[in-house]
């Protein structure tokens, strides 16, 4: 029974042995899927997505007139895989839960993609959720930063989000489901470079004076998350290189690996 | 600000640290569940100086753990299992067991899966100062975390689990004592695996883990013998930590289909009767029905299955020889179920805890018992009505599984109702944790027979308990009294003049004139409690010429403002009654007539009824009269004040009252008593209680009164000549003798008095003689007790009964109605039209001509009657707890005199009657108890004296506290006796 797990003992333990400001094993795998200019597998705990990013191409025709003359429009598509969750259910695209999630991504990513550099062409951005475990929308837009970054598209900043909690007094970083059932929550992306932040998202009551405590945190667990895509991404950006710089055909040995 | 870390987990604990499930759901859907648990190094064994963790950490146990136990020289740290704490938390929690304890997640985990209730009491002991326990969260630790093997049992993974962190935890002791260099090695403390389980100490055994029985392990204690007391006897090997997931079976037997029902009562096989719950013993009920003199007596969950308080439900009999007497012992559902779980819904049909409690608790001594005690037994076979609605009830905060104010999860709790004839609520709420102290509405939805309680859902919330206005909503609520303020349809229905509306001045144009009695000259006068705002009635007396007097009872003309069939009208007869709160007053009709238009306030004129009689000096009636009229009071006398008056019509009224209550005396009417008490306030802002008193009575009191009752008895012969089939009376049935029986066994016993019921005179008589020239109180005890074994009265209509069952017991008087209290009652009303039809002053309204309608509207006034008396007791005991409460804080200890009215096998009933208070002390121990004799024998305070006895009617001093339940937050009056003995050792 979901409710007789304790959420966090008295020793200061959450319910899978984390301490309240850990976060849970992220992986993160640039493996190329299909066409896709860019695309990652992002794992964060239990949670699973995988994003592609299409484009920028030239909008399809027949939606043309929805494109911008000045700018690339963002198109968001989230679906979740009839196995990824508790209760076996296919959702369909009109699924309001799905186009919800999808509209607060887009409108996340919106002022941090360059789209002033690509007019009347869109970007896809399409995202099959593959597991859950709670935190779905902070390991989309994770996820998704990455997928941009890897196709080659210029964003001003990074977008690292993070959900969190309060527990009683304490506040909770990155909620599992069976916390999410039980305390409230709140979502934020920020852009560690800047520190500004794009997105808050509260779907729960939370009192104003716990509010800005977990705000801060989570503000806070943003830069560590930066951190760990920034290095990823880099290392994968070295390969790259390693691979252009041995021309067609080679196999880079990577020196590391040998000692 | 501690530091924000992503953990990593290595790809190849993936195996112990993820796991995937599939779980089928009450409803049959499948959920996948997704866990992962990460794996630490950072979990400290708690051991003081330990350099193997980390130092930094808080540390609870000794170096050396505890020597002083015979079979651990060198000093030892007890770890127990899961079935130590379900089953010897009593021990656990003595003061003298003292080892330094060390409590695993995976027993943590276990306890709050089995029982709550249990699990909040280890909680609590790891958190007090004084003991040392260190909670060693084993699952996280990545040397100790384990996996459930294919072919394991829930159960024995966490055996094997809990032996894993005992070997562990030797191990690391060798860490934590490095060997010292030059000296010789140290002799090592012991980590002690504690378990009744024989199997998990025989693999320990194997595994050369340390470990002991709990009960060996207490012999060898120093202090075993203090110890020893505490081991529980259940603590066996039979309980098992956790339970594999049984079949939902079913507890309560099903109902027959109704149409069995209706023909097995109609055959007479089957009986049908209304459900009343016993409040002392939450096991028994008993269903009246005609067929027996006695009720039906059910006995135990299984027999009572599923009724409700109030419920009309269906009863089988059973053999004669299975006939049982009731208990004598108090059983208090909260005690005995306190461990229970609200949460257990799909593994409750094989609870044995329960079972055994419940069944231990019924087991009375029925051998023993005089075959004429028993009772006709049975069981429920069906409910022919619910009568659920809303109760008012108390979240019981140990049912909870997260007290988090922040929690948004859905939890299952108990709620417990206020009133302590209702089974506890099983109900599933988010906000658990936000109601508990708070008083709040829940209904009854369901009540299946695979479930031990009904199920039922949350209202709303009433405010915080102890709060007058929480109490005194809910005490609305629970009896059912219509509050709402009066909605405008109603007010539109008041004369439009308002506060102005007046006396038209007199002329036979006027409608208010036609047919009235111009009484404004006469000499009348009201005489009522202080601060009487509703005045209803007035009297007038005067001699005539011919050496007679004209006495006169004039009550306010209601019925000119209320008409049939209007909104005002259905909304009094909805209402039924006003009902008095110590602080409030709930009006059946709205104020302006209440306290205005038809309040018989001095020098005003108003509208009134008049009932006039002739009598001769010896106040025999010459001839009565009836008349609509117009009087102008000419003083209002407070009770008090008219006592000291007597000028003359004062005089008059009184002698003619004194000679009237001789009569009524003689002809047998009955002096009863109840307990009356008198709230004072302080101030009506703060309505803070500041003393208890009891009424007294005025001689003028029962002038009123006299003349009332004179004036309802001539009405009623009026409206039952004029109209025999629907006239709205009022009677009071002879209570059958065997009510009676009970008192009159103890009065010989243990009085030698005897109480002869064979009519109300003989009643009176023998009353008269039940005195105790030591204690002047006893009489009125008696009175009381002898008035809880009569009927209550009732209105009913005329052509419903037959006329030989017309009359009222207590009042010795053949036929009898309410005519006096229009503005409070509705009977009232109605029997004021029906007089003014009977004089010809307006045609009967047709609704008064239906027998069916007047039935039904006797029906629920006499409802409302019975509701708005329990309403107003309820308040006062309300008001007398918070006076005890005031008391207590000031006094060091309230002690009272009271009389003992029931004993038990393990308590007394007692009545404090300075505070018109009733209660219960408790006795932990078993008493001597004669239930022949009513007497229970209970061992003095002193040692070595002989046992004291205590016998009902005995004078007993108390001792009065409020304590607040831990679980309910609701304050409860509790009592323990002072002498002849101090209760509290026992």
């Amino acid at each position: 029974m979901s409710s007789r797990i304790e959420l966090l003992n008295a020793g200061l333990l959450r319910s899978d042995g984390r301490r309240p400001y850990e976060l849970r094993t992220i992986a993160i795998n640039f493996e190329a899927q299909g066409t896709a200019d860019g695309s990652v597998t992002y794992s964060h705990g239990l949670t699973q997505v995988r994003v592609s990013v299409l484009g920028p191409h030239e909008a399809k025709p027949g939606t043309r007139r929805e494109t911008f003359h000045d700018r690339a429009i963002l198109n968001v598509e989230v679906q979740l895989a009839p196995f990824g969750v508790g209760e076996r259910r296919r959702r369909g695209r009109g699924d309001k839960r799905l186009l919800e999630l999808a509209a607060s991504i887009k409108s996340t990513f919106e002022p941090v993609v360059q789209t002033h550099l690509y007019p009347r062409s869109t970007i896809d951005i399409f995202i099959h959720v593959l597991q859950l475990d709670g935190g779905l929308l902070p390991a989309c837009i994770n996820a998704s930063t990455l997928a941009l970054a890897t196709a080659g598209i210029p964003l001003f900043d990074f977008v690292c989000a993070i959900s969190g909690g309060v527990h009683g007094t304490q506040p909770l970083l990155d909620l599992t489901t069976v916390e999410e059932n039980d305390v409230p929550s709140v979502v934020v992306g920020v852009m560690p470079r800047t520190g500004r932040v794009t997105l808050v998202q509260m779907e729960t009551r939370l009192h104003m004076d716990r509010f800005e405590e977990v705000f801060r945190v989570a503000c806070d667990a943003g830069k560590v998350l930066w951190s760990e895509m920034r290095g990823a991404l880099k290392e994968q950006t070295g390969d790259l290189v390693d691979k252009l710089e041995a021309g067609p055909g080679m196999v880079v040995v990577k020196e590391t690996e040998e000692m | 600000m501690p530091e924000i870390t992503i953990l990593k987990r290595p790809r190849e604990e993936a195996v112990i640290t993820q796991r995937m499930f599939f779980k089928k759901t009450a409803r049959g859907k499948v959920i996948k569940v997704l866990r992962e648990r990460y794996l630490r190094d950072d979990i400290s064994c708690g051991i003081d100086g330990c350099r193997a963790c980390n130092t930094t950490a808080q540390t609870i146990l000794s170096r050396s753990g505890d020597t002083t136990h015979k079979d651990f020289p060198t000093g030892h740290y007890i770890l127990p299992d899961t079935n130590v704490f379900l089953a010897q938390m009593d021990l656990i929690e003595s003061n003298y067991f003292t080892p330094p304890i060390i409590i695993l997640q995976t027993v943590m985990e276990e306890v709050r899966h089995r029982s709550l209730p249990l699990y909040s009491r280890l909680k609590a002991l790891t958190t007090t100062d004084e003991r040392k326990v260190w909670v060693f969260y084993n699952e996280f630790r990545s040397e100790t975390a384990i996996v459930r093997e294919d072919d394991e049992t829930p159960n024995d993974r966490n055996d094997r689990g809990i032996r894993k962190a005992a070997e562990w935890y030797n191990a690391h002791l060798t860490l934590a004592h490095p060997p010292i260099r030059g000296q010789p090695k140290l002799a090592l403390p012991k980590v002690v695996l504690i378990t009744d389980d024989f199997a998990n100490r025989q693999k320990a055994e194997r595994e050369k883990i340390p470990c002991i029985s709990v009960r060996s392990y207490v012999d060898g204690m120093k202090n075993s013998d203090q110890l020893l007391d505490l081991l529980s006897a259940t603590g066996s090997d039979e309980v098992e930590p956790t339970r594999a997931v049984a079949g939902r079976t079913a507890l309560y037997a099903d109902y027959l289909p109704m149409s069995t029902l209706v023909a097995g009562v109609k055959a007479g096989q089957l009986h049908q009767g209304h459900f009343n719950a016993n409040q002392f013993n939450y096991l028994e009920g008993t269903v009246p029905v005609p067929a027996f003199t006695k009720p039906v007596l059910l006995m135990g969950r299984e027999n009572m299955n599923r009724a409700v308080q109030g419920d009309v439900v269906v009863v089988e009999v059973f053999d004669e020889r299975e006939w049982k007497a009731p208990t004598d012992e108090v059983i208090d559902q909260e005690a005995t179920l306190k461990n229970d779980d609200a949460e257990d819904s799909e593994e409750e049909g094989d609870d044995l805890m329960v079972h055994e409690h419940e069944s231990k608790a019924l087991r009375a001594e029925h051998a023993k018992k005089a075959p004429t005690e028993k009772q006709p037994t049975g069981r429920v076979v069906g409910i022919i009505k619910r009568n659920w609605r809303a109760y008012v009830c108390h979240i019981d905060s140990t049912s909870l599984t997260s007290s988090n104010a922040t929690s948004l999860g859905l939890q299952t709790v108990f709620a417990t109702p206020v009133s302590r004839l209702l089974p506890r609520i099983r109900l599933r709420t988010r906000q658990a944790p936000s109601l508990i102290g708070n008083k709040i509405l829940v209904t009854i939805d369901r009540w299946e027979i695979t479930s031990r309680y009904p199920e039922g859902h949350f209202v709303r919330t009433l405010g915080k308990a102890e709060s007058k206005e929480a109490e005194q909503e809910s005490l609305l609520l629970e009896f059912e009294v219509p509050y709402r303020p009066f909605g405008k349809a109603i007010l539109d229905c008041l004369p439009p003049e308002g506060e102005q509306w007046v006396v038209p001045p007199k002329s036979a144009a006027i409608p208010e004139w036609r047919d009235r009695a111009d009484l404004r000259d006469l000499i009348i006068c009201s005489i009522d409690p202080p601060g009487c705002q509703d005045i209803d009635d007035a009297l007038h007396a005067r001699r005539l010429t011919n050496g007679n007097i004209e006495a006169g009872v004039h009550i306010a003309d209601v019925s000119h403002f209320v008409h049939p069939e209007t909104a005002m009208d259905n909304e009094a007869a909805a209402r039924g009654s006003t009902v008095y709160l110590v602080d409030k007053r709930i009006d059946m009709l709205p104020a302006l007539l209440g306290t205005n238009l038809c309040s018989l306030r001095p020098h005003v004129e108003r509208l009134a009824f008049s009932v006039i009689w002739e009598m001769t000096v010896d106040a025999e009636i010459v001839d009565v009269r009836f008349t609509k009229s117009v009087i102008a009071s000419k003083a209002a006398f407070e009770y008090g004040e008219a006592q000291l008056r007597k000028d003359d019509p004062i005089r008059l009224l009184n002698s003619l009252a004194q000679k009237l209550k001789a009569k009524r005396m003689a002809a047998g009417a009955l002096n009863l008593a109840s307990p009356e008490v008198k709230i004072h306030l302080d101030s009506s802002e703060s309505s803070d209680p500041v003393d208890v008193e009891q009424k007294a009575l005025h001689e003028t009191n029962s002038l009123v009164e006299e003349f009332m009752l004179l004036a309802n008895t001539s009405v009623a012969r009026k409206t039952q000549e004029s109209f025999p089939q629907t006239s709205v009376l009022r009677r009071h049935l002879p209570p059958p003798p065997t009510n009676f029986e009970k008192l009159q066994d103890i009065l010989q016993k243990r009085k030698g008095l005897k109480l002869d019921v064979s009519s109300s005179g003989a009643l009176a008589d023998s009353l008269d003689k039940c005195l105790d020239p030591k204690e002047p109180a006893f009489n009125t005890l008696v009175r009381i007790m002898a008035t809880r074994c009569m009927l209550s009265a009732e209105y009913f209509s005329s052509g419903s009964v037959s006329r030989d069952t017309f009359g009222h017991y207590g009042l010795a008087s053949p036929i009898y109605t309410h005519f006096t209290s229009p503005i409070r009652r509705y009977a009232d009303i109605l029997v004021h039209r029906q007089l003014a039809a009977a004089i010809g002053y307006t045609p009967l309204h047709p609704s008064l001509h239906s027998k069916m309608h007047v039935e039904r509207i006797m029906e629920v006034v006499n409802r409302r009657h019975r509701m708005a008396q329990m309403a107003g007791r309820a308040s006062v005991e309300f008001y007398v707890g918070l006076a005890l409460k005031g008391r207590n804080e000031r006094e060091k200890e309230v002690t009272e005199d009271a009389f003992v009215i029931r004993t038990f096998r393990n308590g007394l009933g007692v009545f404090v009657s300075k505070l018109g208070l009733e209660g219960l002390v408790m006795f932990k121990r078993d008493t001597q108890f004669d239930a022949e004799n009513y007497t229970i024998s209970v061992p003095s305070s002193d040692v070595g004296r002989p046992d004291v006895t205590i016998s009902v009617f005995d004078k007993v001093t108390v001792r009065i506290e409020v304590e607040k339940d831990k679980n309910t937050q609701r304050g409860r009056v509790k009592m323990t006796l002072v002498n002849p003995v101090d209760s509290r050792a026992l």
